[in-house]
């Protein structure tokens, strides 16, 4: 793992993966776009609106994957003071937040026509509603200090905090009784999807998992020029 | 370590005391907050017991973050909270006393004041024992939470608003389980399961939270 620390390495590396994530994500996107809005089967229950899980589902696993990577960079950062793991929590958190907030909205689209209404107060919904705020204050802790070292690690502090809430988002569906329906994918044994509806939505998920990869590389990258820059800028000023 | 501990809460006390308005202050908070919810609902006496414990945690969530601000604050600009920093007492055991002396300031007050403001809202006299049990598990919670977030905010900019983002989601599993509890008992229907629940949130924050705190406030006096 210290092997990657080196920025010049990550920044060589990165450069190297770019291109294949990108890449990969366009071409996933695009077919499990066409395979799961136009091959796929309707459902026999819910009719054409079913379409709907293929953006819902992957955004709802992403805004959980990233929390995830998040916490645990964040506990890198805060165990082995891990210069880069800093950087990735931190280029995570607005990716994750947009995962979140999409699979919210697309939710809330989906809900109107299947439950009647745009939101109901069940578990599942609100701990994912409770995901957004603690992006939304792990971001605006991250940004409050003018060291940008101190919010670093004032976030990673906050982030392993607010971890708690992952596996209850999981698990709500499991533990209460609620409108959302149980997870159907990830089961033990095999999943109760049909198998035309679970080909488009892995390949929908794959996409997602790319282009977060993509995302989080170029956030990172960002950020160490960043870095940079305020370094010249400094020694400018000392000059 | 005893001694340490004792010392410190008698000091943010006494300290809380002398300045006088600070409890008060929450306290009045609390009340006027519950007065709004009157006013804004309107004084029809049922619809004010069905929402009565609902609105007493969220009032006493928002009174307890407004004051979580003094728990570090003073210290962190008057240097005292380095040299607390430097002494050989761990750091957790001055943040648990610290969060103890904010529950006795805060808490305490917030507890004495729910039943009157209870009668206030027409709630039901079974919900009574309920209200005065899960917010006796429930606030010191509250101050445990509030720590880690006051504690992260020392030093950013617009430190107050911020506070209230990280806390108030973590707040959450505490106002669910202490109105849920109230509501129950209401109904006749049995609250242990709620009560274990809050104990257990209690005893899980006591664990986990002067750690996080005292983690945060490291890196704060660094």
């Amino acid at each position: 793992m210290h092997r990657f620390a080196n920025p010049t390495r990550f920044l060589r590396l990165s450069a190297a993966i770019l291109p294949w994530s990108a890449g990969l994500t366009i071409v996933l996107m695009a077919v499990g776009l066409v395979t799961g809005l136009m091959v796929s089967p309707a459902d026999y229950q819910q009719g054409e609106s079913v379409r709907i899980m293929y953006v819902h589902v992957p955004s709802a696993w992403m805004g959980m994957l990233a929390y995830s990577v998040m916490a645990i960079s964040s506990a890198v950062a805060l165990i082995w003071k891990h210069p880069l793991a800093d950087l990735i929590a931190k280029s995570s958190a607005p990716a994750g937040a947009a995962f979140t907030f999409l699979c919210l909205v697309t939710g809330s689209l989906w809900g109107k026509p299947m439950w009647g209404a745009w939101w109901v107060w069940d578990a599942r919904l609100t701990s994912m509603l409770i995901l957004l705020f603690l992006y939304l204050g792990y971001m605006a802790l991250v940004s409050a200090f003018d060291d940008p070292a101190r919010g670093a690690k004032a976030g990673a502090i906050l982030a392993l905090v607010g971890f708690v809430n992952v596996p209850i988002i999981k698990f709500s569906v499991d533990w209460w009784n609620t409108l959302h329906q149980p997870a159907s994918v990830t089961k033990l044994g095999m999943p109760s999807i049909a198998t035309p509806m679970l080909i488009p939505l892995l390949v929908m998920a794959l996409a997602f998992h790319a282009y977060y990869v993509t995302v989080l590389l170029l956030g990172v990258r960002a950020e160490i020029t960043a870095a940079k820059v305020r370094a010249i800028r400094l020694t400018q000023v000392h000059e | 370590m005893m001694v340490a501990f004792a010392d410190i809460v008698r000091r943010d006390v006494r300290l809380a005391l002398r300045q006088g308005a600070d409890s008060l202050t929450v306290v009045a908070f609390f009340i006027i907050g519950v007065v709004l919810f009157a006013f804004g609902v309107g004084p029809e006496m049922a619809v004010l017991e069905r929402i009565s414990a609902g609105v007493l945690w969220v009032m006493a969530l928002l009174a307890s973050l407004l004051s979580l601000d003094r728990l570090f604050q003073t210290d962190y600009e008057d240097g005292s909270l380095d040299l607390l920093a430097l002494t050989p007492t761990p750091l957790g055991v001055i943040v648990a006393a610290k969060v103890t002396a904010h529950w006795l300031t805060t808490g305490l007050p917030l507890i004495a004041t729910a039943p009157v403001l209870a009668v206030l809202l027409n709630m039901n006299t079974a919900g009574f024992g309920a209200l005065m049990l899960a917010m006796i598990l429930g606030t010191p919670t509250l101050s445990l939470i509030g720590a880690v977030g006051a504690a992260l905010v020392l030093g950013a900019r617009r430190g107050g608003v911020l506070l209230s983002l990280l806390v108030l989601p973590l707040y959450i599993p505490v106002l669910v389980f202490g109105v849920s509890a109230i509501d129950s008992a209401v109904m006749g229907m049995a609250t242990q399961a709620q009560f274990f629940i809050l104990g257990a949130l209690l005893l899980g924050t006591l664990v986990l939270c002067p750690w996080a705190t005292q983690a945060a406030l490291r890196q704060a006096v660094e």
